[in-house]
């Protein structure tokens, strides 16, 4: 197998062991185990770089499912490995952090399984070419991300936060899944690298552009871009590692990752750039004015990483452009655009993982995030300081901080975005370097809220719980090494430049050409120079006058519109279901049968009078022996016999006499296997009555009025007649080919005599596997329903 | 369920070794004779249950410490892990393989992975049916 594909399996197999493990180890943490997993990944990926670097790619593959084209097929490119190397790098890092910041007293195993189910489902949804297979992983990272967004379920903001997460993102997982089949029936291929090399001819096609917007609901639902974003702050109840990885640097950015991926597909068109651009503008400003008003640290961090997010998703709307011209000059004027958003992913990665250790250091040491309490903490925690100032001044843009480069890049990017003679933008593209710059005031205030109001200022010892210490060691390696690149990629961007992000560039803009640039910090005196000025001289002009116009907030209601709108569709959504439900769902099992009857009887007598297969041919019918007709009038009698029982138990009886009568016909029709199962169900059927026998009410006869006596009766004969008239014309009609040749080599192909058998274990195993699958889960509810019906209170009282 | 019947008693203890070895025949010659993981689940989880029916279930639960919750769950495992491990020799999902092997004592003999799967079904089974009927026999 190639080790690519065991670099995906190996988190799940890590997954699965930690329960085996954990009872063994004891003592030690198991995080330090764990930890080896990611960092065995990442050396194996930082091997990759010379490969990739090269210009080549790594591609291998596995038949999953040949007769539907579905493929376990692995694909490796600059975008990949760049992903890849962020979620092994930062996992671990967050495992190391991790391991410190957890109490002992979590429940630790679960954690990491959960971590590493992470891991090995994002880098399925990096490495995949196939689009099934993608949309698999990608449903996992939502599940891996519900479980930790839940992990301290006792919490009632954690479930309501892990809820809210899950439904928008697998709501725009669906839709996303509709685009990809969508694709698959316009070219015929799940496989991604195929679908660019033949999308030309289908742009004209009725569902290109119905596809282009499903994926991108997937795409924005999960990087939480506007007006989806209202989950990502909930998700902030999840532990800060877990926020740090899953919701900064990994996780969040599979969208931005699938629209990078989309973009040989879809980009070049005018709905993509104007979508994926202004989606990502209006996100990076709405984020970076909530964030301003944040008091939680965390929360303030989320909406700044809602904001990020939108820059990252506008530059790649913008570097789509480049499709357009191809090899022509203009190409790399506009692609370096998708430069900077693959720059600046790998920086924002850096600085928001720092930012979000540093905030969790905070809480761990000093009991709040609340920033209305903190204050003055350079005295305490003066190392921790020096990693939130990295961070910040990284984010805000400043010079000596990769965050600088990428930001400068931001502008150029939008300034030739303004001037892009396509897509209408001579009238309009005038918005993009506004907006980016209004933004980027925003950015430069709440970063220096982050450090001023946190660490400077005035101490308030009586606001908090405990005394603030400094970190320990082992939780501040992490944030050091993060700072450390944050740092070491200002001074050699190129290193990172040449060897990744232009790999990288060739994938996403095929024929474009020169569009990865060398990256400097100097480029003399021009406009972006300019706007960053002005966003530090107004950022400090904002900053300094917060108290004054932070008044603007309160105009705009508290809670806005989208939070209410998800809740109010949420709460309407429940009234309206149960109410439909408690309409049909009466309790009374009569009404049931009727329900199932009636579907019945429309559904098979219905389709039999349609297709015109009531025909009848008596012609080669066996002869009727007399025992056949002696035992099938011993079933008629009983059958009658029950509808005048007087007891319960006659009525079980007599019925018991229909099932084994049944049996004894499965014998003389010499079918042994359902004679079997027939006999021992109808004695495991009894014995189950006699258990129930305690808990059923008095056997009273059912007082029902004529016109329901009627109606029942119409339904009881009918149901029979149609069973009847689909008895009898099986034999004369044949609306389809026999299936039995299928069945012909059956002893050559599964060695098996009995070929009863061979369908059910063999040649329809996958129905036998999905229907253990469905007992199993039925007689887990059977389970729960009794034994856990008491527990409605615990519950309750186990809520804080 | 208090019932306390020494003759119910000692022919259960007979019977209950009958269909236990009827059960396990019918669950391994599903292969080539009427039989299989279905069936052969259900017998013996009949049996189980005539244990049940004729010794009260803490006895039982004793004498046999088995979770059947676990079984039926270590039943679908089984069976799903039948189903992937093929795929781990390159053949697709859910193919089965067969040879024929010579065997001390019952000569050439076919052994196929198929029983693999069928026990994880006749597992499955055995778990959920005694579980169903336990947890309405306790149920108060």
């Amino acid at each position: 197998m190639h080790f690519l594909i065991l670099a995906i399996l190996i988190p799940f197999l890590a997954a699965a062991c930690i329960p085996f493990i954990h009872r063994r180890i004891g003592l030690i943490n198991i995080g330090w185990l764990v930890l080896a997993v990611p960092l065995a990944l990442f050396i194996v990926f930082v091997f990759q770089i010379p490969v990739i670097s090269s210009g080549d790619t790594i591609s291998a593959s596995i038949e999953w499912i040949p007769s539907l084209g579905i493929n376990f097929s692995i694909f490796a490119d600059g975008l990949s490995l760049i992903l890849a190397l962020l979620i092994t790098g930062m996992g671990t890092l967050v495992i190391l952090y991790s391991i410190y910041y957890l109490s002992p007293r979590d429940s630790l195993p679960h954690f990491y399984a959960y971590l590493l189910l992470f891991m090995g489902a994002m880098l399925g949804v990096v490495l995949t070419d196939n689009l099934l297979v993608l949309y698999v992983f990608w449903e996992l990272t939502s599940i891996s991300s519900f479980l930790l967004i839940a992990f301290w379920y006792h919490r009632k903001n954690s479930r309501v936060g892990a809820q809210k997460s899950l439904l928008i993102t697998v709501f725009g997982g669906f839709g996303m899944l509709a685009g990809f089949l969508m694709l698959h029936s316009m070219t015929g291929s799940y496989s991604i690298r195929e679908i660019i090399s033949v999308i030309g001819q289908y742009t004209d096609h009725s569902l290109y552009y119905p596809a282009l917007f499903l994926v991108l609901l997937g795409a924005f639902t999960k990087s939480a871009q506007f007006p989806f974003h209202i989950w990502l702050p909930d998700a902030m109840e999840a532990p800060t590692p877990v926020s740090a990885y899953l919701h900064s640097a990994t996780m969040v950015k599979a969208g931005i990752y699938l629209v990078a991926r989309f973009t040989p597909i879809f980009g070049g068109t005018a709905s993509w750039f104007w979508t994926v651009t202004l989606v990502g503008l209006v996100t990076l400003f709405w984020g970076a004015f909530c964030a301003v008003r944040q008091t939680d640290l965390k929360a303030l961090l989320a909406y700044s990483t809602v904001s990020q997010l939108g820059l990252i998703m506008s530059l790649f709307g913008m570097g789509s452009a480049a499709l357009h011209f191809g090899a022509e000059p203009e190409g790399a004027i506009y692609g370096l655009a998708t430069f900077a958003a693959l720059f600046h992913l790998v920086n924002h990665s850096t600085f928001k993982g720092a930012l979000f250790m540093v905030v969790g250091i905070i809480d761990h040491q000093v009991g709040t995030r609340d920033i209305r309490r903190l204050g003055g903490l350079i005295a305490f925690l003066p190392v921790t300081l020096t990693f939130a100032v990295i961070g910040s001044f990284s984010m805000a843009g400043l010079p000596l901080f990769n965050g600088f480069l990428s930001k400068e890049m931001f502008f150029t990017a939008s300034i030739n975005a303004a001037g892009l003679p396509l897509f209408s933008a001579v009238s309009w593209g005038w918005i993009i370097p506004v907006v980016a710059w209004t933004a980027s005031v925003l950015t430069f205030a709440y970063s220096m809220i982050l450090v001023f109001q946190t660490f400077f200022g005035n101490y308030h010892p009586k606001k908090l719980d405990k005394k603030p210490k400094e970190a320990p060691l082992g939780m501040l390696i992490s944030p050091a090494i993060l700072s450390i690149l944050i740092i070491g990629i200002f001074f050699a961007p190129n290193l990172l430049g040449d060897h990744l992000l232009k790999p990288a560039m060739a994938t996403l803009l095929p024929g474009v050409v020169g569009a990865a640039p060398h990256i400097s910090a100097w480029h003399g005196i021009n406009t972006e120079l300019l706007m960053t000025l002005g966003v530090f001289a107004v950022g400090a002009v904002l900053y300094a006058f917060l108290r004054q116009w932070k008044k603007i907030y309160g105009i705009l209601p508290e809670n806005w519109a989208f939070n209410v709108l998800y809740t109010n569709f949420l709460s309407g959504l429940e009234r309206k279901s149960s109410q439909i439900t408690s309409s049909y769902m009466t309790g009374h099992l009569p009404h049931y049968f009727t329900y199932i009857f009636m579907f019945f009887i429309i559904a098979a007598g219905g389709s039999l009078l349609l297709s015109g297969g009531l025909t009848f041919d008596f012609a080669n019918d066996a002869p009727l022996p007399a025992y056949e007709v002696l035992l099938a009038i011993v079933m008629m009698i009983a059958a009658v016999a029950i509808l005048f029982a007087k007891s319960r138990l006659t009525a079980i009886l007599l019925n018991g006499v229909l099932g084994y009568s049944i049996a004894i016909f499965f014998v003389l029709f010499r079918a042994p296997d359902l004679a079997l199962t027939q006999l021992v169900i109808e004695t495991v059927t009894t014995a189950l009555f006699l258990l129930s026998f305690y808990h059923l009410p008095e056997w009273q006869k059912e007082k029902s009025s004529k016109k329901t006596k009627i109606r029942n009766a119409v339904i009881a004969i009918s149901g029979g007649l149609t069973i009847t008239l689909i008895a009898l014309s099986v034999n004369g009609t044949r609306l389809f080919d026999s299936i039995s040749s299928y069945y012909e080599n059956s002893y050559e192909l599964t060695g098996g005599k009995n070929i009863v058998n061979a369908i059910l274990g063999d040649f329809r195993a996958f129905d036998t596997l999905l229907e253990s699958l469905v007992l199993f889960i039925a007689g887990l509810g059977v389970y729960t329903l009794i034994r856990l019906k008491g527990g409605k209170e615990t519950r309750k009282n186990g809520d804080q | 369920m208090e019932i306390n019947d020494v003759i119910l008693k000692t022919v259960a203890k007979a019977v209950v070794l009958i269909i236990f070895t009827f059960g396990i025949y019918l669950l391994l010659s599903g292969h080539n004779e009427p039989g299989g993981g279905f069936i052969g689940g259900l017998v013996l989880a009949s049996a189980f249950v005539l244990m049940f029916l004729s010794y009260d279930s803490e006895t039982v639960s004793d004498a046999i410490p088995i979770d059947f919750n676990k079984l039926s769950a270590f039943g679908v495992l089984l069976a799903l892990s039948s189903a992937i491990i093929p795929m781990f020799f390159g053949q697709a999902f859910l193919n089965q393989s067969f040879g024929y092997f010579d065997l001390p004592i019952y000569g050439k003999t076919e052994l196929a992975t198929v029983t693999i799967f069928e026990v994880g079904i006749a597992l499955t089974v055995i778990g959920v049916v005694v579980n169903i009927i336990l947890s309405i026999s306790e149920d108060e």
